[in-house]
């Protein structure tokens, strides 16, 4: 277990990693193997970020583990180890439910060419066409074309296509049509290449796992620590006020929220005042609820799929998916097998929301607002299993309030921010030498796989500069 | 360090990040990535072993000159030559 506090640590670190969220262990772990030392800072008692995970009554609810590409099995094994690689399993059984139609998918590229040809009669070299196409994009690509004009181009009126490629992307990332096409080609092509996977065991055991390859590796790692500032001096990082503590350290890279590591962490002199309003203009992406259910120890469901996609909503729409007025949700159903020896099944209702909905509730609103989404919800569920309510022994509701409480982030973000967010997040060690940014951004660096990658990604750039500094790199040519 | 010695240090940098790819009959004139499985995340990985071994800084305007094993070793001969 990782330490709690800052008692009794060093004076001194080559590098501070503020925050424990998947892009910060990464980055961590990544940094001390290059041979630096390391201190990693969480506010919160557990590690993991968003990759969270609770307890209640017996039950083990996993906040965020609703599938990830198979990409994360090359990052497991590369930047943490072949243990936690060998663990990721595929979710075989994904489903869409809504009035426009109902299937059970791999989520591939060869089952989604099967369903779009023969199911919605597109021709087959449009889908050739269309899967070559956004495979071939990177982040680097121009990021004018917008989503809808991307599916514009491809599948002209075709609505039930559009549901079909977007919603599960939305749940996936907090996107919508209107956001940049490189974002979602991205994503999409990456669960494209091999479906969607989990981890066996759960997000407690893989999150306990890396903590265990992380103290191999000798980095510190500090719970319930709270990073106050960053500290620059004459244009570069000095070190971390932490517990109301100074530490001293050559390098930092926040994983907190970008816009709190901009915004608030560093003094506004830290930042030339057009960067300062560049930070100040990236925009957050959307929260979200969540219903969390128990079932009764000895109890069973029967196998209704690994994930449903479920609306009543007559078309795609990303707004009303934000709505309180829940009309669209995902069930990611966790049987037995997802941690053998648990015998338990749970079940994770998850929704898109907005923080300016909940945020202004006093707490009988709160309280009946939340009462109310628990019972719509279990309703929605009743539809794939009649006797849902006699099993469950827990329910519980999570709002976009208990994300901002447990994570710290703005208006509770789910997804970090909007596709502007990545210049700002790659352009802070232009301001502060030795001071960099790894997190949730710009949707293609979120999410499991982007998470990780973006913190090895960074991992570089910090190690670069501090072999630099150290005046130990031999100069070009 | 000659040229074979880059070469080998190379292969066994690419033999730590991709172990399941059989690099024996490279052809030192044709793309890595047309012949073994490597995407950007490999290369950025080969760049921060060469940093961390040989003390070379890649900067990213170099990384085209890491397409061959050809081009690899003559960009890297200058700079390992005295190691």
């Amino acid at each position: 277990m990782a330490k709690r506090g800052v008692k009794d640590i060093k004076p001194e670190y080559d590098c501070v990693v503020i925050g424990a969220g998947l892009g910060g262990l990464t980055c961590a772990n990544r940094l001390a193997r290059a041979g630096h030392s390391v201190l990693l800072l969480e506010q919160h008692t557990q590690l993991g970020g968003l990759a969270a995970w609770f307890r209640r009554k017996g039950h083990i609810f996993d906040v965020a583990l609703h599938g990830f590409p198979y990409g994360m099995v090359k990052t497991c094994r590369k930047y943490w180890n072949q243990d936690i690689a060998g663990r990721i399993v595929q979710l075989k059984d994904i489903r869409f439910d809504n009035p426009q139609f109902q299937l059970a998918t791999t989520y591939d590229r060869d089952d989604f060419t099967r369903i779009l040809t023969e199911r919605f009669g597109v021709a087959g070299d449009t889908v050739e066409r269309f899967f070559d196409h956004t495979r071939a994009m990177t982040f680097v690509d121009d990021a004018s074309q917008t989503t809808r004009e991307l599916f514009q181009e491809f599948f002209p009126g075709q609505d039930a296509v559009w549901r079909l490629l977007m919603e599960p992307i939305t749940y996936a990332n907090g996107s919508t049509l209107d956001d940049p096409a490189v974002s979602y080609s991205i994503v999409f092509s990456n669960f494209m290449s091999r479906g969607v996977f989990t981890f066996v065991g759960g997000t407690d055991l893989i999150i306990r796992l890396m903590e265990e390859e992380l103290e191999r590796n000798g980095v510190e790692v500090r719970t319930r620590a709270l990073a106050e500032r960053i500290l620059v001096e004459e244009g570069r990082v000095a070190g971390v006020a932490v517990n109301g503590r100074e530490i001293k350290c050559r390098s930092v890279v926040s994983n907190a929220n970008l816009r709190t590591t901009t915004l608030d962490m560093l003094e506004p002199s830290a930042l030339s005042p057009e960067f300062r309003e560049r930070a100040d203009k990236v925009r957050i992406n959307n929260s979200s609820c969540q219903v969390y259910m128990g079932v009764r120890e000895g109890e069973a469901i029967p196998h209704v799929g690994d994930l449903i996609f479920m609306s009543t909503a007559e078309k795609f729409d990303a707004e009303l998916m934000l709505s309180k007025n829940v009309t669209s949700r995902t069930f990611s159903i966790y049987y037995p097998e997802s941690r053998p020896g648990s015998g338990r099944y749970t079940i994770v209702s998850s929704t898109n929301a907005r923080y300016s909905d909940w945020a202004e509730l006093d707490a009988a609103a709160y309280a009946r607002d939340k009462a109310a989404l628990a019972q719509d919800t279990l309703k929605a569920l009743e539809r794939y299993i009649p006797d849902i309510r006699g099993k469950l022994d827990h329910l519980e509701v999570a709002t976009p309030r208990t994300f901002r409480r447990y994570t710290l982030h703005e208006g509770g973000s789910s997804f970090g921010t909007k596709f502007e967010g990545l210049t700002v997040s790659r352009g802070l060690s232009g301001q502060a030498a030795g001071l960099f940014h790894t997190g949730s951004v710009a949707i293609i660096m979120s999410g499991w796989l982007g998470a990780a990658n973006y913190g090895v990604i960074v991992a570089n750039d910090a190690d670069r500069y501090l072999r630099e500094t150290a005046g130990v790199m031999r100069g070009e040519g | 360090m000659t040229a074979d010695g880059i070469r080998q240090a190379i292969i066994q940098i690419i033999s730590e990040i991709a172990p399941d790819e059989d690099l024996t009959g490279i052809n030192p004139d044709e793309p890595l990535r047309d012949q073994v499985d490597l995407d950007s995340m490999d290369f950025l990985d080969i760049v921060m072993e060469l940093r961390k071994r040989y003390s070379i800084e890649v900067p990213e305007k170099d990384y085209p000159q890491l397409a061959t094993m050809s081009s690899t070793v003559g960009y890297l001969l200058p700079r390992m030559e005295s190691l």
